[in-house]
């Protein structure tokens, strides 16, 4: 199959599902009475604005990297759908040990980066000894697991750790103890507005986007690139032919959940980056809407981009329409979750239609339309 | 006769009674009544139904062959659409509405991975994030209408109503109020017998009809799955397919009913969350994991009704306990029960040979004692995650001894061999 | 009175194949008739679309002289037919009685299953064709030649008087065989017709009374096995004569490749499954193992290969303990694997051939590159593979899943020959793949053999097992329990070994 096939095909099915997602979530307008045409306009509209994309790219960061995390245990077929738990635990203990430490400030950014991806890794990387030893599906020991890190672990130390608060932008916040001002990644703006005009209304493009593009380019090389990438992914086509090609098949597990957790537990860097410390009631829901990100990116770095992208635009076109008025901000809810459930159907679809494509193609190549039962 | 070879419901009820036992003993030795009090197991029950609902609808599903993450979802959907039926056209509608409103989220999941053949894990994801979308958006247009509601809670939810089983509970028959044997037993203060009848008692004391349906539906699902037709059919789709197909069984067709059940199931176990029963009010984010929770009950029922019924209660337990306990003395006494169930199994463990088995559950046992002895009460933090806690060490004992039906989340496809 | 069943201009299309081409086949009423063909000739295709599970694109099918269309096996159970496949179709979770009155179960009210109607009926259908076995085993419990009673006693069950065997003798040892023929005359004696495949020309001519011959999806003739010879079959079936597995001088060396010493496996149950086995390859050797499937065989492949822990015993690799070692550095090491089953544990079917040329040597040169995946490198050796092991295929991009069986198969030989192992574990080789491709397959192993290469060859073909092997031991539940010269050695003696009916010095 030639390229240009190849990139129409791939992307064919997400663009069906975001039809399907506009088409669902307009008869859902129409028949709660709001105008779909005008949402819709008002949702584009304020994201073509300068401090909007800065919303967007700042919502975007962290759900890219939570859906790399996910992507992570994708390729080999591991779900770690306890993203949500781990990157809670690992901003918490990180801004708070950042905090007590005394570094110099960049070395304060890398250790609390560090300690964030040694305690996602060490939680994550739990579920994976679970699975090789005592042969507990990841699937329910990683919600287990983020049951006990958010309603447990997090909702104990927040209250040990408490450190008073901070008084920021006139409003009294509460959480660890506020980390200095060299010890932040600072933001990207003058970068930013070297390329446009001036950023208003007091928004800050996160630094943290320079981790989420490293993350994007080191998951690429690492999955694509590298002998252990191959073996994961090969774990993930098909974990016999895996074993007894070599692959250390428990190995693979532990090292997957590993790495998953560790890209994880700088899911909450954005936040604390921004805020300055680990506040008590912190952003949740990204861990859950990142497997989401990576199930519509494909697992694909430069797909779950765009898929982090459109997520994050349906978030802040939330706050839009509760400003505008045009509809009711939780429609985006609906259109997220329609979008994933057409994006999977619509992939499936389009990998049977690729490979009878190519078996076809395969066939032809050859002049050899020798009959065959095994292609059946 | 071997224990294999006792029926499944004479095994787990000599469980239970061991567990009972155990149960006794440490609340003669911590001195808090409510282990083993009416209440406790009232709660307990009420805290199993909608982990057994969820555990039975998973039953039905991967029994079927289709592995069902969504019934978290489902159960959502279920909590919605109970508590906003309930609140508009009365409970029983509530209940009605919830099945329906579970059955639909189970098509969705049978579509995609029955008809598209999507991984069902992912499928199972997506709906579990499609779910709260829903309810949400339906909150924003319509809860906030209700007086009382609000974008994440409904108004009150009016409950379908309890009954107490006369003669042993001492319900009244008519006019009659009749005696209440158990609880004369309760009052009688003989150890052990008192405090299986205390227990006893609060099985059969205010049921709620929901509860009583989820009950019966446990039999009824071995009846239906080992003794019929249709659950024959059903299996196999679940086993092998390929064997039904080629004696000319649907197996498309039985594995959407299997998935519809299993949303329907999740539905109700939402409804009755959102009833008076737990909470009498929709709030959102309230199924808290028990999708999930239902999943761990049918692995450890070993795929099987009684089982299920067994992990529902087991899980519910902590939840039970946990709720009553506002000082946390009794969660504190768990910990210990905790330590002696692990002991059991290290014993256990240790003669079958399993030496691993046996050291780690000592380890694990000997902390829950040191835990135990090092404090008094237990922080509410702690009493909120114990049954996950207990989830996950149940699972690490228990997960790999059992064996799920062959076929369970493959993908099939009519014609491929 | 008209045929029992008669295919007309019968055409079927895959993406990219025609699996049949205008077939034609009349099967006389009471007759046993047998469908030749090597693999991929159409034969399993041509039966799938009679039951009813693969819908014929164009054609017509007659059975008793009266048009039918099947979608789905329903109607072809209702129209009398009864199909016991290649792969049984059994569930291994479930009871023999539940296995066989599946789909067709006596029910009461509430749609009930009647056990006792079905346990009766069942004993009734085994005793009228001396067919017995115990309806409450489980059939995982049950052995290889039981599972296949099972299924003709659930096509008999039906009340079906057409049965089609899809290669029924494939996995029986000669002696079960004779007893299979036995049950299929006898059921011939009773009125049924038969309909079999199989592509072993010698059990055909004893058996069949018509022989329809495929090839490439198309009917080449239809005989009677008087006027023909083997030698003519095979030559209707490939437009040759078929390759043979026969080598012929011996390259045995005395410098031993592996050492298998008291070799023991354990299930997690702690059931014996290799009981103390011991035995040894010299470079240039080709040692067979013979055993009916299940008698742990595949054990032994996989704690060599290191997949199975090894309970006792030692196993070394040109003199250096590899017990235990990890897979991949016994692959390090000079170990090759042809699986057993290609799709299994042979391929990633949904990545390029030149991924799949690269599993299994991941770690080693040309395909590694210190921690990065060699593209180019991998690419070239997989073109050389490509070209040096005639592998179908229009480039090494496209993905495994589209090549033929054949094609598949020779890439995994191409993959692992290309290495230069010191031993090679082939486990059924040459299954499932046609006539053309099993003899490069063979030619393959000899060449390497007679370069100094070990190998431990496994294969339910005993002519390929007594041809090609230097020394033959036979494996019975989990021992070994014969060695012989295969020089000296029938199929028929090889069975009553396997099988235990003999018993020999190990």
């Amino acid at each position: 199959m030639s390229l240009p096939r190849r990139i129409l095909l791939a992307l064919a099915a997400p663009v069906v599902a975001l039809v399907v997602a506009l088409a669902m979530s307009s008869v859902v307008l129409i028949l709660s009475g709001s105008n779909p045409l005008e949402a819709f306009g008002d949702m584009i509209g304020h994201a073509s604005r300068l401090e909007t994309m800065v919303d967007i790219l700042n919502r975007a960061t962290p759900l890219y990297i939570a859906a790399v995390a996910v992507a992570i245990g994708f390729r080999m077929n591991l779900f770690n759908i306890g993203v949500e738990g781990q990157y809670l635990l690992a901003a918490l203990v990180a801004a708070h040990v950042g905090a007590l430490v005394n570094l110099p400030g960049p070395l304060r950014i890398v250790f609390i980066l560090l300690v964030a991806m040694a305690v996602g890794a060490a939680y994550s990387g739990f579920a994976g000894v679970l699975k090789v030893t005592r042969g507990i599906n990841e699937v329910i020991s990683t919600i287990m697991l983020t049951a006990i890190a958010i309603s447990g672990l997090v909702a104990y130390l927040i209250r040990e750790w408490q450190a008073g608060g901070a008084i920021q932008g006139g409003v009294a916040r509460v959480g660890t103890t506020p980390i200095p001002q060299s010890g932040l990644i600072p933001n990207l703006n003058s970068v930013l507005e070297f390329f446009t005009r001036e950023i208003g209304q007091g928004k800050q493009l996160t630094g943290v986007l320079v981790i989420a593009i490293l993350v994007g380019i080191g998951y690429h090389v690492l999955v694509n690139r590298t002998r252990f990438g191959f073996d994961l992914r090969a774990s993930g086509i098909n974990p016999f032919a895996a074993q007894v090609g070599g692959v250390p098949a428990k190995r693979m597990v532990v090292s997957a959940m590993v790495l998953s957790g560790a890209v994880a537990g700088l899911v909450g860097m954005a936040e604390i980056n921004q805020v300055g410390f680990f506040p008590a009631n912190p952003i949740k829901g990204l861990g859950f809407t990142g497997i989401a990100v990576a199930l519509l990116g494909r697992n694909h770095p430069a797909g779950i981009i765009l898929a982090a992208l459109i997520f994050a635009f349906l978030d802040v076109s939330s706050g839009v329409l509760q400003f505008t008025g045009a509809a009711s901000r939780e429609i985006v809810v609906i259109m997220q979750g329609v979008i994933i459930l057409a994006a999977v159907v619509a992939y499936e679809v389009a990998r049977r239609a690729r490979e009878r494509q190519e078996a076809k193609s395969a066939a032809e190549a050859l002049g050899d339309v020798k009959p065959s039962e095994e292609a059946a | 006769m071997s224990w294999a070879k006792l029926p499944a419901w004479l095994r787990w009820a000599l469980y239970a009674a061991v567990g009972v036992l155990v149960l006794t003993i440490v609340q003669r030795f911590d001195e808090t009544g409510s282990l083993t009090a009416a209440g406790s197991s009232q709660s307990m029950l009420r805290w199993a139904v909608p982990i057994l609902l969820a555990g039975l609808g998973g039953l039905f599903s991967e029994r079927a062959g289709v592995i069902n993450i969504g019934l978290e979802g489902m159960m959502i959907l279920g909590t919605w659409f109970g508590a906003w039926g309930a609140v508009v056209y009365g409970p029983w509608w509530g209940i009605v509405l919830a099945v329906a409103a579970g059955a639909v989220g189970g098509l969705l999941h049978a579509i995609a991975t029955v008809t598209f053949n999507v991984d069902h894990v992912i499928s199972g994801v997506a709906i579990n994030i499609l779910a709260p979308g829903i309810t949400r958006f339906l909150s924003s247009e319509i809860l906030t209408t209700l007086p009382g509601g609000s974008i994440t809670q409904s108004p009150r939810v009016p409950g379908v109503g309890t009954f107490t089983l006369p003669i042993l509970g001492g319900g009244s028959l008519g006019a009659w109020q009749s005696p209440d044997f158990f609880g004369w037993l309760a009052g009688r203060e003989i150890f052990l017998i008192s405090d299986l009848a205390s227990l006893a008692k609060g099985l059969v004391t205010r049921i709620s009809w929901v509860s009583l349906i989820a009950l019966l539906f446990v039999p009824f699902t071995a009846w239906l799955l080992w003794r019929t037709r249709f659950g024959l059919r059903l299996r196999i789709c679940g086993e092998r397919p390929q064997a039904g197909e080629a004696q000319g069984i649907n197996v498309y067709r039985y594995k959407y009913i299997g998935v519809v059940i299993s949303g329907a199931l999740s539905g109700l176990a939402g409804a009755f969350i959102a009833s008076p029963e737990l909470s009498g009010i929709y709030l959102e984010g309230q199924t808290t994991q028990r999708g999930f929770i239902g999943l761990a009950a049918v692995i450890f029922g070993n795929w099987r009704p009684f089982g299920v019924l067994g992990g529902a209660l087991l899980f519910g337990y902590p939840f039970g306990i946990g709720l009553r306990d506002l000082d946390g003395s009794a969660s504190h006494s768990l910990i210990l029960v905790n330590a002696i169930g692990l002991a059991a199994v290290a014993v256990w463990a240790a003669t079958r040979g399993k030496r691993r088995d046996a050291v780690l559950a000592l380890v694990l046992g000997l902390a829950a004692a040191a835990w135990y002895l090092s404090s008094d009460t237990l922080p509410d933090v702690w009493i909120n995650i114990l049954p996950f806690v207990i989830v996950l060490i149940v699972l690490v004992f228990f997960a790999q001894r059992l064996r799920a039906p062959a076929a369970d989340g493959l993908r099939y496809r009519k014609g491929e061999h | 009175m008209a045929a029992a069943i008669e295919l007309s201009g019968i055409t079927k299309r895959f993406p990219g194949v025609v699996a049949n081409d205008q077939v034609n086949l009349t099967v006389e009423e009471g007759e046993i008739h047998a469908i030749c063909g090597e693999n991929g000739a159409g034969k399993s295709t041509l039966m799938k679309i009679l039951y009813g599970m693969q819908l014929a694109d164009s054609g017509t099918m007659k059975v008793h002289g009266r048009e039918v269309r099947f979608v789905s096996p329903t109607e072809a159970i209702a129209a009398g037919i009864g199909m016991v496949h290649q792969h049984f179709m059994l569930a291994d979770q479930l009871t023999v009685l539940e296995n066989v009155i599946l789909g067709a179960e006596p029910t009461k009210a509430l749609g009930r299953i009647n056990f006792e109607a079905a346990r009766k009926h069942l004993r009734e259908v085994g005793q009228a064709y001396g067919l017995t076995i115990d309806p409450e085993d489980l059939i995982e419990e049950l052995e290889v030649g039981e599972r296949q009673r099972v299924e003709i006693i659930k096509v008999l069950y039906r009340g079906a008087k057409i049965l089609i065997l899809d290669e029924p003798t494939a996995v029986l040892v000669p002696q079960e065989v004779e007893e299979l023929f036995r049950n299929m005359r006898g059921l011939k004696e009773d009125g049924a017709t038969i309909l079999f495949i199989d592509h072993k020309l010698d059990e055909v001519l004893a058996i069949a009374d018509t022989i329809t011959v495929l090839r490439d999806g198309k009917t080449v003739a239809t005989v009677k096995p008087h006027e023909v010879t083997a030698h003519d079959l095979a030559e209707l079936m490939v437009g040759s004569e078929l390759p043979t597995p026969e080598t012929t001088e011996s390259t045995v060396t005395d410098q031993v490749a592996l050492d298998v010493d008291s070799v023991t496996v354990l299930d997690e149950e702690d059931r014996v499954l290799v009981d103390d086995v011991t035995f040894r390859i010299h470079r240039g050797e080709v040692v067979g193992i013979a055993g009916v499937e299940g008698n742990g065989q595949s054990e032994l492949v996989d704690a060599i290969l290191g997949t199975r822990l090894v309970h006792r015993g030692s196993i070394k690799l040109m003199g250096e303990d590899i017990t235990v070692l990890p897979v991949r550095e016994r692959r390090e090491r000079g170990i090759g694997y042809i699986p057993q089953d290609r799709h299994r544990e042979g391929l990633l079917l949904t990545a390029p051939l030149w991924e799949n040329a690269a599993l299994g040597h991941q770690t080693q040169e040309p395909f590694v590159n210190g921690i990065f995946i060699d593209r180019t490198g991998s690419k070239t050796r997989t073109e050389h593979i490509r070209k040096e092991f005639d592998v179908r295929t229009p480039n090494v991009d496209v993905h495994a899943h589209a090549l033929s069986g054949g094609n598949q198969q020779k890439l995994i030989v191409g993959r692992e020959m290309t290495a230069g192992p010191i031993v090679l574990l082939a486990a059924h080789p040459t299954r499932g793949i046609d006539v053309g491709a099993q003899g490069e397959v063979w030619d393959d192993i000899r060449l390497a053999r007679s370069k100094g290469m070990a190998t431990l060859l496994i294969s339910a073909d005993l002519d390929e097992l007594i041809g090609l092997s230097d020394t033959i031991v036979v494996m019975l539940r989990g021992r070994l329990v014969a060695t012989l010269d295969p020089a000296k050695v029938s199929p028929r003696e090889l069975g009553a070994y396997m099988t235990g009916a003999k018993e020999g010095a190990a």
